[in-house]
């Protein structure tokens, strides 16, 4: 938190591939996935879901999984044809893999958790559209071995669950009073569930605090660190919404609207 | 003609235009949409441009996606391929009107141009498109609809647009100073928007 707010470098996405090639270790992709680069707290990726499915614990670690199942497979597959692919086309290439094992979720889930299909509904088809799942497959799968994309995949997707449900979980104890549909004790007796958190703006306002916060613990786990580790963590702030924080500036190519 | 225009239930129309603007709000209340929402909404001019360009193609993407679900998916039996339709459909729509733009309409395309290839992965066109499938709506409802959900897009960016300008201005705590406060002062345009909440069932009931 040392460092000013306002003074933002903005860095091209090869810039960015630079900097991952330096920290190449399976361990390290880990860690991104997980803390340094969460998708959802510090790169501000896939927030439509985030914000959306989060009213309980349940339906935003189910949506998680979801999430980690299309990232994991599309990396996997978009890494093994990343040879064949023609680079003029990867874009639609990808989409269509990604859009593919978005349907086998939606006909799982209508299938066997007919439930879950109603609670999520149209956030289920929408992960075609998540930012974390095209950008993971234009920086990292389309460029390295499927092995690490199914790492990769894995972590990221992890990070993303890992914020969903923390997001879920304060919205629900908070909003409603109870954890994965079981009453807390301390609430409706002694404390009134604040339905503030249940409803659409308590999704802003507890993300807003969740990046507050993680902001909060990598700057504290890179400050008691970067003595031993020469030039840690590039990423010291979460970034901007928008193009630059999207990771898939090439495709667009219009990183002047910012 | 006549008989045409008795058939339409232009109350219906009403409640489903409004209820797209005010009550169920693209943005503010089904989080659709929230990428341009936080990322162009910087200054007033990006964000009206970027809301002309989203009602534009999502009209479009409607007037397409809605025929095809209906006259060749479920005709053929393969409903599930919407998702991967739809998608492709949007983007190929989205890749035409830039090329038909460029060409014919340069004014146009210099205005808009440049967030036309972000609409691409925005996921209020794809939503909308899809809700219109899933609420069983016929073709006309299905328009109101995209039309409701693109003007509630504008008037997001539009109110929210105006609130960023002054936070710029502001001395925010230092903690929480760019993406947190803009989404702390989102959740306020939300709650604001709670306020229509009972306006459909008491001017149309």
């Amino acid at each position: 938190m040392s460092e000013k707010m306002s003074d933002k470098t903005y860095r091209s996405p090869d810039q960015r591939l630079e900097e991952k090639k330096k920290s190449e270790s399976p361990m390290r992709i880990v860690l991104n996935g997980l803390l340094y680069e969460n998708p959802a707290f510090r790169l501000i990726l896939g927030m439509c879901p985030l914000l959306a499915v989060t009213i309980s614990a349940k339906s935003s670690l189910f949506m998680g999984f979801a999430v980690i199942f299309v990232l994991t497979g599309s990396e996997f597959i978009v890494s093994l044809l990343r040879h064949i692919i023609p680079d003029k086309v990867r874009i639609p290439a990808f989409i269509t893999i990604i859009a593919g094992f978005v349907t086998i979720v939606q006909l799982m889930i209508s299938a066997y958790l007919p439930a879950l299909n109603d609670s999520l509904g149209i956030y289920i088809p929408l992960i075609v559209v998540n930012c974390v799942v095209l950008a993971r497959a234009e920086t990292f799968a389309s460029k390295k071995s499927p092995l690490y994309s199914v790492l990769d995949g894995l972590s990221m997707g992890g990070g993303f669950t890992l914020a969903l449900f923390m997001m879920g979980s304060i919205r629900e104890i908070l909003g409603a009073g109870t954890f994965f549909d079981l009453n807390l004790p301390l609430f409706g007796s002694v404390i009134e569930p604040i339905m503030f958190f249940a409803l659409p703006p308590g999704g802003f306002f507890v993300f807003g605090i969740c990046i507050v916060i993680m902001h909060f613990v990598v700057t504290r786990i890179k400050g008691s660190t970067s003595g031993k580790r020469n030039g840690s963590h590039p990423e010291s702030e979460p970034s901007e919404p928008g193009c630059s924080s999207c990771g898939a500036c090439s495709i667009c190519s219009e990183s002047e609207v910012k | 003609m006549a008989g045409f225009l008795n058939s339409i239930d232009f109350r219906g129309l009403m409640i489903i235009l409004f209820s797209a603007i005010l009550v169920d709000n693209f943005v503010l209340s089904k989080f659709l949409g929230i990428c341009p929402f936080l990322g162009v909404s910087k200054n007033l001019k990006t964000a009206m441009g970027m809301s002309t360009a989203v009602i534009v193609i999502m009209l479009l993407a409607s007037a397409i996606t809605w025929p095809i679900q209906h006259y060749l998916l479920n005709r053929l039996g393969i409903g599930f391929l919407q998702t991967l339709v739809f998608i492709l459909v949007i983007a190929s729509l989205v890749q035409i009107v830039e090329t038909i733009m460029k060409k014919s309409m340069p004014p146009l395309y210099k205005a808009l141009g440049i967030y036309l290839p972000l609409i691409t992965t925005n996921c209020a066109v794809l939503g909308v498109t899809i809700l219109n499938i899933t609420r069983e709506f016929t073709f006309l409802n299905a328009m109101t609809n995209s039309l409701g959900a693109g003007l509630g897009f504008a008037l997001a960016l539009f109110l929210f647009s105006g609130i960023r300008m002054r936070i710029e201005k502001s001395d925010v705590p230092k903690t929480l100073r760019g993406l947190p406060i803009t989404l702390v002062s989102a959740s306020l345009v939300a709650v604001s928007f709670f306020a229509f909440k009972g306006l459909i069932e008491n001017i149309f009931a």
